[in-house]
């Protein structure tokens, strides 16, 4: 796809890592907000935005509710908060129950953001252990956006990819190293 | 395109009209997107099979209303829901307040009432029980109901007793509550200084002047502009030097209020500086 409006990625266990290696080579003019919804503990925010700048030039920040979503920013969900994009392309937040055992659930934020970017969508899920993002990708892709997951043999745990390959109709199955490739492109 | 058995932004914006002048209940200023779901997940739930039946039986039923708010609207929460944040309260906010006479505690959207009875605990344990009263409020009638009830799910006492330990509680936990079958019923002399009442941020008036107001993720839900008119009802609301107390994701930053306000350093909690 060009001209991409939002890429958002998801990921559960084993996707830290792979963020970390992808990250350093997204090219810091790109024309769309990376979004990151991924499962974590409690209470680690910081840490995790932290983290993940210190691997790339991008502005990196934990998203505030009712903010603006802009391009060339890595925008990190909080901890414990359904993560949803308004109609005036900013977030919100929702502290309502969890959703395949998660919150953030990853089908939440795919769903609400397929009704705003609709075919300018973009979302990629990562290594994980359970099927949270697999319906989520099934609605992006009703909205005509473009989906793609890790591929599962490159995965920590390839539960997560491998339900998405055989649940939805996926366009791309990225290994690690093609990843950053892909998403420069997009642009 | 997505299936059609569905609602979409226009039928949102019908049942938000309707509701307000069948029942005077004002969702304008509420969040489309948490609210588009809220909607969704109940015509799912309830196996709602179009759109006008929905909206049908929203208009004419007025037992269904009461389900529909009750929906709606989110009522997730749990007992000492984010223990750093009742550390503060228990060190630093409520012992100051313990030279005051009285205390009034205004909660904000108490839901099913697992945080009122976390701050029964916390001022029983402070010896500040005896001069407190703790207003509890919500839009919702069913769920104070069940807060007034003061049992809760004993699966849940495991997190709970966590949560308390990490907030700086010392006691046993299990020692508040009597094991009744599935649920955990809560000592009758911490609800003693609570009371419960129907109360709607959007349309309804400040109605005392408090000394702590806990509000915590139900700004989340609301626009801005609706957010700023709660906040100055709260401001209303609020002793000079009493306290505010928000959700981990909510604050009076951006606000007009703000400026009044001085924020403690690591919780999501202001004292009022300036009248």
């Amino acid at each position: 796809m060009k001209g991409c409006k939002a890429f958002i990625i998801g990921g559960s266990a084993g996707s830290l890592d792979v963020l970390l290696k992808v990250l350093p080579a997204i090219d810091i003019e790109i024309a769309f907000p990376i979004i990151i919804v991924v499962h974590r503990k409690q209470g680690t925010d910081s840490l995790l935005s932290d983290l993940l700048s210190s691997k790339t030039q991008l502005r990196v920040k934990e998203i505030e509710e009712k903010e603006l979503i802009l391009p060339r920013t890595v925008y990190v969900v909080p901890s414990d908060y359904h993560l949803l994009i308004e109609k005036d392309f900013t977030f919100s937040f929702d502290y309502s129950e969890k959703v395949n055992y998660s919150r953030p659930s990853i089908d939440v934020t795919f769903q609400s953001a397929a009704e705003v970017y609709t075919n300018k969508l973009v979302c990629l899920l990562l290594s994980g252990s359970n099927a949270d993002g697999v319906n989520g990708l099934i609605t992006v892709k009703n909205y005509g956006g473009e989906i793609a997951v890790q591929d599962p043999s490159s995965a920590q745990v390839d539960y997560m990819p491998a339900q998405a390959i055989e649940r939805a109709n996926v366009d791309r199955v990225l290994r690690i190293e093609e990843m950053a490739a892909y998403i420069n492109a997009l642009s | 395109m997505p299936n059609s058995a569905t609602i979409n932004d226009e039928q949102v914006e019908i049942l938000i009209n309707d509701v307000l002048e069948q029942y005077g209940y004002d969702f304008t200023g509420y969040s489309r997107a948490s609210l588009k779901r809220r909607l969704l997940r109940l015509f799912g739930l309830d196996k709602q099979v179009s759109f006008a039946e929905f909206r049908y039986k929203i208009n004419n039923d007025s037992l269904y209303f009461k389900r529909f708010v009750e929906q709606i609207t989110v009522n997730v929460t749990e007992m000492f829901r984010d223990p750093g944040f009742y550390k503060a309260l228990r060190d630093k906010v409520l012992p100051n307040l313990g030279t005051y006479p009285f205390i009034r505690i205004w909660l904000a959207g108490c839901s099913t009432g697992e945080e009122a009875y976390s701050m029964a605990i916390v001022l029983k344990e402070l010896n500040l029980l005896n001069k407190s009263l703790i207003y509890a409020t919500d839009i919702n009638p069913t769920v104070l109901e069940k807060a007034a009830q003061g049992m809760f799910p004993i699966s849940q006492m495991k997190q709970y007793s966590e949560n308390y330990i990490a907030s700086g509680g010392i006691k046993d936990f299990s020692s508040y509550y009597a094991a009744n079958y599935s649920l955990a019923k809560f000592d009758n002399d911490l609800k003693e200084k609570m009371i419960f009442s129907t109360h709607n941020l959007v349309s309804d008036y400040s109605f005392n002047e408090f000394q702590l107001i806990l509000c915590r993720n139900v700004l989340i839900y609301f626009d801005r502009e609706l957010q700023f008119k709660v906040l100055q009802l709260f401001d209303n609301s609020l002793d000079n030097l009493g306290y505010l107390a928000l959700g981990s994701k909510e604050t009076t930053d951006f606000s007009p209020i703000s400026k009044r306000y001085k924020r403690l350093e690591t919780e999501k909690i202001w004292r009022k500086i300036q009248s």
